[in-house]
């Protein structure tokens, strides 16, 4: 290779899609998975690891691969590839570490359905090398997995009073004890996570111009 | 060869096919012992975390063998049978006859006496819930409570297996003044039944919330004569 692997070209791989063309924001994909796991803040940093672990190794087995699928099933064989994946690590994580595997539950299934991983394979990893894709992966699903922790984030402190399971609003701030305060019950529900996603890609927009669509 | 021919387009998939079927194959068979006992592993720490135990994956063995009083299985009239307490398969039993059910049952010695632990199993929202119930010697007072579930929504359903939502079962009674069988009622906003025989349901969670009080009726049903008799 004679491009040195951490040139600026390829940096740009990672932090694009943390950025200005961010999966969730700007692309539109993988609403639905943003939608179902952001409830609390954990499974959704777990549902980012995960996705970051498949996007990558898929993004370079299908780049490793790319000279030799045939066209007219191309999309077949990014489907199988990703589903062979995530049953390996599912099954992996089951015999090796029982209890994060409980935790993902129904998100590994997620995964296989989660757009941002087809939609890369397909718009990247198809036409070029492993190195690159593999940075291409390892960018979209961070920009994806910020989102989803900051929906998470919102969406636990405002509808739970909590982060990770430890309470941060104070007891006694609650109009049961005497106080003013009432957790947001929508925000524990998945419309308030479009809302939420409807404003992060307002405060983006408005911040880079760009963005905006005539 | 052709890349876009038919020939080459039927072979590259049916060799995709065969390989990753033969790497799945071969990795699940590889990892079900260890699979497999995990989920004993994760059986036992629930069933002790009915009893109030507390133990993690190494000890939950241990601790288990040491706390464990006796195991045997009961059929719907309330009397003992033959049968592996710890291996009965609460799925095939329910699908089963009332006559022929096995029901299995887990005394334990607790520093708070002697606990019974009742495995119930039903359905929630997205597939089955199921969990263990320790009562006290009055065969009436439960004494503690483990959920679990396969796939309920996280933050909604799944809250079932937490400790704050399990811990609201902790003193509560299966019958009333008159040995009337009423169970737990997971209650929504505006649904009244008196102290001891209910609990707060989960906000957004309703589905799985009603599926859990059915269970615990319905399995309490099937244990009824047991806790009579045992009384």
């Amino acid at each position: 290779m004679s491009e040195p692997m951490f040139s600026k070209k390829n940096l740009k791989l990672l932090s694009d899609p943390i950025n200005n063309s961010n999966p969730i924001t700007v692309q539109v994909l993988g609403i639905c998975s943003a939608l179902a796991v952001t409830a609390q803040l954990k499974p959704s940093i777990v549902m980012a690891l995960s996705v970051t672990a498949v996007l990558a190794l898929s993004n370079v087995v299908v780049s490793l691969l790319r000279n030799t699928i045939p066209n007219r099933i191309r999309i077949i064989v990014q489907l199988v590839i990703i589903a062979t994946l995530v049953i390996l690590v599912d099954e992996l994580l089951k015999a090796f570490v029982f209890d994060v595997s409980r935790q993902l539950s129904v998100f590994v299934g997620l995964i296989i359905t989660n757009c941002i991983i087809m939609g890369r394979l397909e718009a990247f990893a198809l036409g070029n090398r492993p190195w690159q894709s593999f940075l291409d992966g390892v960018g979209n699903a961070a920009g994806y997995g910020v989102i989803l922790i900051i929906i998470g984030v919102i969406r636990e402190l405002f509808g739970s009073g909590s982060l990770l399971g430890f309470k941060i609003i104070p007891e006694s701030w609650y109009i049961a004890n005497g106080g003013f305060y009432e957790n947001n019950g929508l925000m524990v529900l998945s419309p308030m996570a479009l809302i939420v996603v409807g404003v992060i890609i307002w405060v983006q927009r408005h911040r880079n111009r760009t963005l905006i669509e005539n | 060869m052709n890349r876009n021919g038919n020939t080459y387009t039927f072979l590259y998939a049916a060799i995709m096919v065969v390989i990753v079927a033969a790497v799945l194959a071969s990795v699940s068979m590889a990892l079900k012992p260890k699979q497999k006992r995990n989920f004993e592993i994760e059986k036992k720490k629930n069933i002790l975390a009915s009893v109030k135990i507390e133990s993690n994956a190494t000890t939950a063995e241990k601790i288990y063998s040491e706390k464990i009083l006796t195991e045997y299985v009961v059929n719907v009239k309330g009397d003992q049978v033959d049968g592996d307490a710890f291996n009965t398969n609460l799925k095939k039993e329910h699908a089963k006859a009332a006559d022929e059910m096995l029901l299995p049952i887990f005394e334990f010695n607790t520093d708070e006496g002697i606990k019974y632990v009742l495995p119930v199993r039903g359905s929630g929202l997205w597939g089955p819930i199921w969990g263990f119930i320790s009562l006290n010697d009055d065969m009436n007072t439960i004494y503690g409570a483990n959920f679990d579930h396969e796939g309920e929504t996280p933050g909604l359903g799944a809250e079932i297996s937490t400790v704050a939502f399990e811990s609201e079962f902790v003193g509560k009674k299966l019958f009333d003044n008159t040995g009337k069988l009423v169970s737990i009622l997971v209650a929504k906003v505006g649904q009244v039944a008196p102290e001891e025989h209910r609990v707060d349901g989960i906000s957004g969670g309703t589905i799985t919330s009603k599926g859990l009080e059915k269970m615990l009726l319905d399995d309490f049903t099937k244990y009824q004569e047991f806790l009579k008799k045992k009384k």
